[in-house]
């Protein structure tokens, strides 16, 4: 029988560090993570693959990391929740508005509500309230309703008349 | 300033700076950088991983468990089995009311299994992989028997029983109020009767239950998802034969609770019997699966109702019968009558009830236990009477808003005391009302409803008004014979040599935002700002003796005392500063950090050199004060009712049966509002709930007891698609029964939400003479309905 002690080096920069862990093969991104590596905001809702609570960025695109194994992140950079504020630890536009539109509660999804958002922000121009609905019901929240969520992604995206042309095609490249 | 020497009810503090202002939350920050700690974060060197084998069958007797191939796997340090549990007594929950049978929850089950998805063993090995592993391989063997499923099957009679003790299957049978009333319904224009039922759900909040113990040799320490650390203490210490100063239970943040964590679990007990008897930390992260099967359930009802109107839609009499599906076992430590306790004990809510007469039972079916989730049976009352409204309105011909504006409570009613014995202090039950329908457009309703009828469109428009008790006390649950009365709570509001605060209080937040509430409070009273008040809750070590937070009690009865203990301390304040500015204690004004003679803002002193003298100087104090400042007060209410009225419009595709909200309204009443944007938040999230039990979420059951709905693909919780944006509207009547005159809110949007989504819905199939009677409304049971109704060709597309 194959022991389950084989570990496999594995290399990738976290939060703009490069990072290097021994990892067991079936050990999931999300695991890695917290358990390796010591990065708990990553939190585990449902770790199959609905709630969006471990959503973390990986090569610009927001991935469920409990749907992706450690070691198929070998190479890539990953974004999570503890690289967010700025430089001197203040809060960025994104975690600024999720608290001035009370976007959270218990705070538990709201590590991957960021992650979700922080992508789609950097690649929205001008979208409109529903696509922004759409995009935060990717994940899921059982606290505020989802309101304080979409007005505070919102508040970075959409006109202020609540209209707006969209995801910007070339935002991809 | 002297509140804290009248009773309930008397002067409130009005000097509010903070109180009232949508400030952002002092937690915020920690929590949206990833510093958030929960008890899944918590990692103890030499931690060993829990994972629990759970029964797969619904009911059997337990033949035997055989552990030798798990303790084969790698990494599996133990395997525990109810045997080398032996020495805990298990919980039991107890009520002293006739009509209620006792029934313990043994940690592991012991000899038979009673639900698929209770615990039967635990694996403890390295890592949480190797402990499911090890889970894998253990078999246990069972011997099944018929399960017994649902409270119709247990009303027929004849089914197996879940508990030797009640051979019934009934572990409730109460009548809370009898009353004659044949001659009253005979002599009313019209009796109307209806069944009501309700769904089974689960609160699923998005942390689910977890625990970590660490035993240092004489003193256990159990970090656990939580909202009742005192509670689970109790429990804790009790289950191991220790005293309580030997146990520290902390709640770190807690990712939600809705009431799944209002009660003691067993997993969160035997990692503390565990972390002792193998002297090793030990950790438990529950899976969403097991958060979903095995977790605390709760909500299913059946209501059958007998009501009595005049030709005017006046009530003369209300009767019923509420059945609650409570699941395999009683929690520890409300017990299992607290859903049929509340619903016969409330249901009239908001309207005048002249006549009425109500019984309450509680069944024990194959199925997870239940605890008091977020509404606990107002969410099921409100929907029964609504519908009962609605259907008397259509009988007797009279507009919906009118028969609710003859039945509701007025204000000249004030304080009423209902045919159910319960005293409602001043609500805005009229003028909420009114307030929505104009906010909905309900004047031109019926034009907007032909039109688009007309098109083949169905849209439908639904409101209710309901009552939300909130601060229950001690006399409420004492007059329920609970056997543990969760009524007061405690705070101590101290000041450091710094100047800076410290409250600690008993109850416990979980998404509430206490760190910023009750610094608001307390900011207010001292005359500092909010951001030098820490607030800390949670930890038994830390905090005095306190009940935790569930049934909208933390602002009414915390604040309370965390309000009246700031008022004494601010006393204390007042003295040392006049001591210092040579001026009477009622001449001082604290205020901005400092405390100045009043009308002479010159003659003043900061806080901080009064608090510095306080501990550190202390002869400069006056001679007859104590040293330090550090005041305490706890409160006690009878409770107080906030109110509300939902309304919404929505619309049906005919084709698929599926229900969109275009709008939702609500109009509620909390008296003072401490914190607008925590307020609307807890609004938001509670009617997303409620819609989510009206439209989407039920656990639903095969007839061997096993849970069809196991995964979040299968039990469907909305997502920012389905929940529409909410429109919130507020009145202000202030409590009585509070000292800032807040009363509570946290569950009014999940009692209102389902009845009000149901009456839209039904408002929009009106006219095919569809009922809609029981949630949650599927988009099969609509679609099949009006296929029916309207000879779609091909109705049954859905299935
Ligand atoms: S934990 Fe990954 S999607 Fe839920
Ligand atoms: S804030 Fe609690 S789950 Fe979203």
């Amino acid at each position: 029988m194959r022991t389950d002690s084989e570990t496999l080096n594995v290399e990738f920069t976290v939060n703009g560090e490069a990072r290097r862990v021994s990892i067991p093969p079936r050990r999931t991104l999300a695991d890695v993570l917290r358990e390796d590596l010591g990065l708990t905001g990553t939190h585990l809702g449902c770790e199959h693959g609905v709630c969006g609570a471990c959503t973390v960025i990986v090569d610009g695109e927001p991935v469920r990391a409990c749907l992706m194994f450690g070691v198929q992140a070998a190479g890539c950079e990953i974004e999570t929740v503890e690289g967010l504020a700025l430089p001197d630890g203040s809060l960025n536009d994104l975690q600024r508005s999720f608290s001035e539109h009370h976007g959270l509660q218990c705070g538990f999804c709201t590590p991957g509500m960021l992650m979700l958002g922080t992508a789609y922000v950097r690649r929205a121009v001008a979208a409109d309230r529903e696509s922004v609905r759409e995009v935060v019901s990717s994940n899921l929240c059982r606290c505020t309703g989802y309101q304080g969520i979409v007005d505070a992604v919102c508040e970075l995206v959409c006109h202020p008349d609540g209209t707006g042309a969209g995801e910007d095609p070339a935002g991809d490249s | 300033m002297d509140d804290t020497a009248t009773p309930a009810g008397g002067t409130r503090w009005t000097g509010n700076k903070w109180v009232g202002r949508p400030m952002s939350r002092l937690e915020d920050a920690a929590l949206l950088t990833g510093r958030g700690r929960y008890t899944g974060d918590i990692d103890v060197p030499g931690t060993l991983e829990a994972v629990f084998v759970r029964s797969t069958v619904a009911s059997g007797e337990i033949l035997g468990i055989d552990t030798t191939a798990a303790l084969d796997r790698p990494g599996v340090q133990a395997v525990v089995t109810a045997t080398d549990l032996a020495a805990t007594p298990g919980l039991t929950a107890l009520l002293e009311r006739e009509g209620f049978v006792t029934t313990t929850m043994p940690l592991l089950a012991t000899d038979g299994v009673r639900y698929a998805g209770e615990p039967v063993a635990v694996v403890l090995a390295s890592d949480r992989a190797r402990a499911e592993d090890g889970a894998e391989s253990v078999v246990v063997e069972i011997a099944e028997k018929p399960a017994v499923i649902s409270i119709d099957q247990v009303r027929e009679g004849g089914a197996g029983a879940v508990h030797e003790e009640a051979p019934d299957n009934i572990l409730l049978d109460s009548t809370l109020f009898s009353d004659d009333l044949d001659s009253v319904l005979e002599s009313s224009h019209l009796v109307v009767t209806k069944r009501v039922d309700t769904g089974r759900v689960v609160a699923l909040p998005m942390e689910g239950r977890s625990a970590h113990a660490h035993w240092d040799g004489d003193r256990l320490t159990l970090h656990t998802s939580t909202q009742v650390p005192h509670m689970v203490r109790s429990a804790v210490a009790e289950q191991m034969g220790l005293m309580e100063n030997q146990v520290r239970v902390v709640a770190p943040d807690v990712g939600g609770g809705f009431g799944q964590k209002c009660v003691v679990a067993r997993e969160e007990v035997i990692v503390a019997v565990l972390a002792r008897m193998l002297d090793r930390p030990v950790r438990w992260v529950e899976d969403r699966g097991e958060n979903i099967v095995a977790s605390f359930a709760g909500h299913e009802q059946v209501h059958e109702m007998t009501a009595g109107f005049t030709a005017e839609g006046v009530l003369t009499a209300l009767s019923t019968d509420v059945w609650c599906d409570v699941g395999a076992y009683s929690a520890y430590p409300f017990t299992c009558a607290v859903e049929p306790l509340m619903a016969a004990g409330e249901l009239p809510g908001p309207y005048r009830v002249p006549r009425y007469a109500a019984r309450g039972v509680a069944v024990t079916t194959n199925k997870s236990p239940t605890a008091p989730y977020r509404g606990v049976s107002r969410p099921q009352i409100t929907l029964a009477v609504e519908r009962l409204l609605d259907e008397a309105a259509a009988r007797l011909g009279i507009d919906r808003a009118e028969i609710r504006r003859r039945n509701l409570i007025r204000p000249e009613d004030f304080p009423y005391t209902g045919a159910n014995l319960v005293t409602y202090d001043a609500g805005t039950y009229g003028e909420s009302l009114e307030m929505c329908l104009a906010e909905l457009g309900y004047d031109r309703w019926p034009e907007r409803q032909e039109r688009a009828r007309a098109e083949g469109r169905l849209l439908g428009l639904g409101f209710v008004c309901f009552s939300e008790r909130t601060g229950y006390g001690t006399p409420v649950f004492a007059g329920r014979g609970m056997a543990v009365t969760p009524g007061f709570d405690t705070a101590v509001v101290a000041m450091d040599p710094t100047g800076g605060v410290t409250v600690t209080t008993g109850v416990s937040a979980h998404g509430q935002g206490h760190a910023t509430t009750f610094a608001q409070i307390v900011a207010d009273r001292l005359g500092v700002e909010p951001s030098q008040v820490r607030v800390i809750e949670g930890d038994t070590d830390a905090v005095p003796f306190g009940w935790g937070t569930f049934g909208s009690r933390s602002i009414v009865i915390g604040g309370s005392a965390a309000h009246r203990a700031a008022g004494r301390l601010a006393e204390k304040l007042a003295r040392l500063a006049a001591h210092r500015l040579e001026a009477a204690p009622a001449d001082i004004v604290l205020e901005n950090g400092s405390a100045h003679v009043r009308g002479t803002p010159a003659r003043s002193v900061s806080l901080a050199a009064i608090a510095h003298d306080a501990h550190i100087a202390v002869q400069h104090l006056p001679e007859d004060e104590e040293p330090g400042l550090e005041a305490r007060d706890s409160y006690d209410p009878p409770g107080t009712f906030s109110n509300a009225t939902h309304g919404a419009i929505v619309e049906i595709d005919p084709g698929t049966g599926g229900v969109s909200i275009e709008r939702y309204v609500v109009v509620e009443d909390c008296g003072v509002v401490i914190n607008p944007l925590i307020v609307d938040g807890q609004v938001h999230g509670g009617v997303a709930q409620g819609i989510a039990c009206a439209l989407y979420e039920g656990l639903d059951f095969d007839e061997e007891g096993q849970c069809r709905t196991a995964t979040l693909m299968d039990y469907l919780m909305p997502t920012a698609m389905e929940i529409p944006d909410f429109e919130l509207h507020h009145l202000e009547t202030p409590s009585e029964h509070s000292s800032t005159g807040a009363k509570g809110m946290g569950e009014g949007g999940t009692i209102g939400a389902p009845a009000c989504v149901v009456s839209a819905v039904a408002d929009a199939v009106a006219h095919l003479g569809i009922p809609v009677d029981r949630i949650p409304v599927t988009p099969q049971y609509l679609a099949l309905a009006i296929g029916a109704a309207t000879d779609n060709p091909d109705p049954g597309e859905q299935t």
